[in-house]
């Protein structure tokens, strides 16, 4: 028997098959396994930073953070490998470090104070796109060896497809992500928040140190994405990645979580990913379309989604209410 | 009852204060093994706040509660539980949105290395509730099942977790018929394993048909501990309800010469109200007798509007009128003061003046502002008349006490002139001496001439001044009491007449 909390997952699967079915019998190229190559790379940092605002949006919040934190994190990355002789690796935990203690810090503030998520990350976004401002306004070029070294590791297919390794990054995010979602106390302790924060306190979930490692993860994930783009584009640049916060909360919703919490898998933000992905490579393939129509078409999506969720909301309540009959209102 | 020694639970002299008012005074509450528990009482009395200190959601201002004979000081709820207090609340306190054995296992999820061992967790959940005499598949989230269903599993948590005491807080409230036995037999299993169980309801047959014991709060105090097998149904619905002063006031006679005034003829709504046929006449005060949830709030809100009827008619001086929702009752003359002052009568941060002026501003619609000079006038006179103390009119509603609000709201629908005043439990929450004043109130309108309907659990304050009282019991008219008859012991004669036949929630 298929359960309701799956059905959002199907739908985007379904979606995802449906469109690359499309796409292919429009372009037959369109199968190949260097288009799915490109489609993994390309859209690496979105999917790592998706995973982590799955977590999120699983509990019921939100993080604006992440655009200005991946731009944060690229332009520290170009500044400290040009001013200074450290190894990139120490370079990355660096960041990484700083990336997750930031979200942590966002975190506290929000369960503490009891600040809406929103405002908390909206001052983080502000926060975090200054701090890049203030390293560099310009484009940084990395010209360290060792970046050249990471980007040459790849899995050539026959058909000349390259899997590259920032790829492969992203799919270990989705698999450990996934892992520690569906498999793990604190995972269950995000559900329970996103299912309510009163009665998940009443059962003794730790709300302090879910909130807060919730955003650490999101915060830290920011960082590996900032990483993993400035691997992809060679640079640090404070301007990049403006409103990618927003691209992943669309993947995340196309790929089945509910906006308010509680409901959804880590797995459908990996085929939100996808089909955001296709829908992009679809108009490279057309040549003829301006690629905003890739907004469009997301658009169209998110609104086909909310209705999809809002239905399932309401089937579930009608369906409850006749199983309780009259209740007394006094 | 066991011949256990020692009660698991003693709770000895329990006290609790809150600005203004004792809501509980020296509360004594004894649980043994084995025992089902019936904590009695109207809205009010004191069981929610006892509950609340017992479970650590209230720290209690005297006291001392042993648990096995040892002291105990529960700090929280999760506190209280991990103590072996566990409770179970009307509405279930569980996430919908995880699988029933997500739920039963949240927190104590049974590992395997880092990760939680699903298999095992759904096969004990299985398990642990077919226990518990349910049979249900742990893999589905909560939502997909019933009420009565959640209600179990949230019992089936409790009790795993602590395992001591059970506490049931209405537990049955939104459940029919068949679900209420359902959730008998758990609590006869869990009787049978040597839980002690405190149940609290407002249906009495089903305090009956489970429980061994009572005890009976009124006004913060115990008014009696029970054993069950050896008492009545009225004697139980005396210690709920009180007649201490019974017999020393009577209300005054109605006006001479009152008109009848307005007609309710088969006044019914599917599920709230049987048929409800009621004469009122000018000079007159009618009583609503009953138990909660016998009726008394929905005829009010019917009558009112506030509920639309499916059926029935209201004459309004022999002419029929059409009352679908409260501005139609207002524009024919009617007031209502609703049972729940804080969310349905007053607005708390607007100013006293505001408050009282606002269904004569209402009436007469937004286009016509009330003259500041007369909101002024109005205001004064009633705050005059009324005795409503306060520092100044423009202070926030909220910050008045229960008494003064209460006169603020009668203020609200007095300022609108009207002809049928109905009030909904008038003297809920409020101290003895506005009490004394607002039943002295209740008569003076009446001698004006004004038509009154009154909706109360005091059986003393309904003798004091209505003139009639109409007897409800399951959501239907069973009687009707007149002038001489109107006694506390009449009263519960015909509340307690005939026991119902199984609780219909």
């Amino acid at each position: 028997m298929i359960r309701s909390t799956h059905l959002p997952l199907l739908v985007t699967l379904a979606t995802f098959v449906l469109a690359y079915a499309l796409c292919a019998s429009q372009y037959p190229a369109m199968l190949s396994l260097r288009v799915v190559a490109n489609l993994l790379t390309d859209n690496a940092f979105l999917g790592i930073v998706a995973v982590g605002m799955t977590f999120v949006i699983l509990s019921g919040g939100i993080d604006l953070s992440v655009g200005s934190v991946i731009a944060f994190t690229g332009v520290f990355l170009a500044v400290i490998l040009r001013d200074t002789s450290i190894h990139p690796l120490a370079a990355f935990a660096l960041v990484l470090v700083i990336t997750a203690t930031f979200g942590a810090a966002m975190g506290a503030i929000i369960h503490y104070l009891e600040m809406p998520a929103f405002i908390v990350t909206l001052a983080g976004m502000f926060l975090a796109r200054g701090a890049a401002y203030v390293l560099s306004t310009d484009s940084v070029p990395i010209t360290h060896e060792f970046y050249n070294t990471l980007q040459q590791i790849y899995w050539k297919t026959a058909s000349g497809g390259r899997f590259r390794l920032i790829g492969g990054v992203m799919i270990l995010t989705f698999i450990v992500g996934a892992l520690v979602a569906h498999r793990t106390r604190f995972g269950q302790n995000v559900y329970a928040l996103g299912g309510g924060g009163t009665t998940a306190r009443l059962m003794g979930v730790p709300l302090a140190s879910t909130t807060i490692g919730i955003y650490a993860i999101s915060g830290g994930l920011a960082g590996l994405s900032g990483i993993v783009f400035s691997l992809y584009t060679s640079a640090g640049y404070s301007l990049a990645t403006v409103g990618v916060e927003l691209d992943a909360i669309a993947a995340v919703v196309i790929g089945g979580t509910l906006l308010t919490g509680g409901y959804g898998f880590v797995a459908g933000t990996f085929f939100g990913i996808l089909i955001m992905g296709l829908i992009q490579t679809y108009i490279v393939f057309d040549g003829s379309l301006s690629s905003w129509w890739t907004k469009i078409v997301i658009g169209g999506l998110l609104f086909a989604f909310i209705l999809l969720q809002k239905g399932l909301t309401w089937a579930s309540t009608a369906r409850r209410k006749a199983a309780t009959g009259f209740v007394t209102p006094s | 009852m066991t011949d256990t020694p020692r009660p698991v639970l003693h709770a000895k002299g329990i006290s609790k204060f809150f600005p203004g008012t004792v809501a509980l005074d020296n509360v004594d509450l004894t649980l043994h093994a084995g025992e089902i528990h019936a904590l009695l009482g109207e809205n009010g009395a004191g069981k929610s706040t006892l509950i609340k200190c017992l479970t650590g959601v209230y720290r209690r201002d005297g006291g001392e509660i042993l648990l096995d004979g040892t002291s105990v000081d529960p700090k929280s709820t999760h506190h209280s539980q991990m103590l072996g207090i566990g409770t179970v609340y009307q509405e279930v306190n569980l996430l919908p949105n995880l699988t029933v054995a997500e739920n039963l296992y949240l927190g104590r999820q049974p590992m395997r290395g880092p990760f939680v061992d699903r298999r095992k967790m759904n096969a004990d959940a299985a398990v642990s509730l077919r226990g518990f005499g349910i049979n249900v598949d742990p893999t589905q989230p909560l939502f997909s099942y019933s009420v009565a269903i959640q209600q179990v599993v949230a019992i089936a948590r409790a009790v795993e977790m602590s395992g001591k005491v059970l506490i049931l807080d209405e537990p049955t409230a939104s459940l029919d018929h068949d679900e209420v036995q359902l959730l008998f037999g758990v609590i006869r299993r869990l009787k049978t394993r040597g839980l002690a169980v405190v149940f609290i309801t407002h249906f009495l047959d089903q305090v009956f048909d489970i429980c061994d014991s009572a005890t009976v709060l009124r006004n913060g105090q115990v008014v009696g501990r029970r054993d069950l097998a050896e008492t009545t149904r009225n004697d139980v619905i005396s210690l709920m309800l009180g007649r201490q002063l019974a017999a020393r006031v009577r209300a005054p006679a109605p006006a001479v010469g009152g008109r009848t005034l307005l007609q309710i003829e088969s006044l019914q709504k599917t599920g709230m109200l049987d048929p409800f046929t009621l004469d009122l006449h000018e000079g007159e005060v009618v009583g609503l007798a009953g138990l909660l949830g016998s009726g008394r709030t929905e005829t009010a809100n019917l009558i009112f509007g506030a509920v639309k009827a499916d059926q029935g008619r209201l004459r309004l001086r022999g002419q029929d009128i059409q009352v679908r929702n409260p501005r139609d009752a207002v524009a024919h003359g009617f007031a209502l003061c609703p049972e729940d002052r804080k969310t349905e009568g007053i607005v708390g941060d607007l100013s006293v003046r505001d408050n009282i002026v606002l269904a004569l501003q209402a009436r007469q619609g937004w286009m016509r502002p009330v003259p500041r000079k007369k909101i002024d006038a109005i205001a004064q006179h009633y705050v005059r008349t009324l005795d409503i103390r306060l520092a100044n009119l423009d202070m926030p509603i909220r910050l008045l006490s229960g008494g003064n609000q209460q006169k603020a709201l009668l203020a609200r629908w007095l300022a609108t002139d009207p002809d049928v005043l109905i009030l909904d439990e008038p003297t809920r929450g409020i101290d003895i001496g506005a009490h004394a004043e607002i039943i002295a109130l209740i008569g003076r309108l009446q001698q004006d001439g004004m038509a009154l309907l009154v909706a109360s659990s005091e059986m003393e304050e309904l003798v004091a001044y209505a003139n009639r009282v109409v007897v409800l019991r399951d959501r239907r008219q069973v009687g009707e009491l007149v002038g001489e008859d109107v006694t506390a012991d009449n009263i519960v004669r015909a509340i307690a007449a005939d026991p119902v036949s199984a609780a219909v929630a």
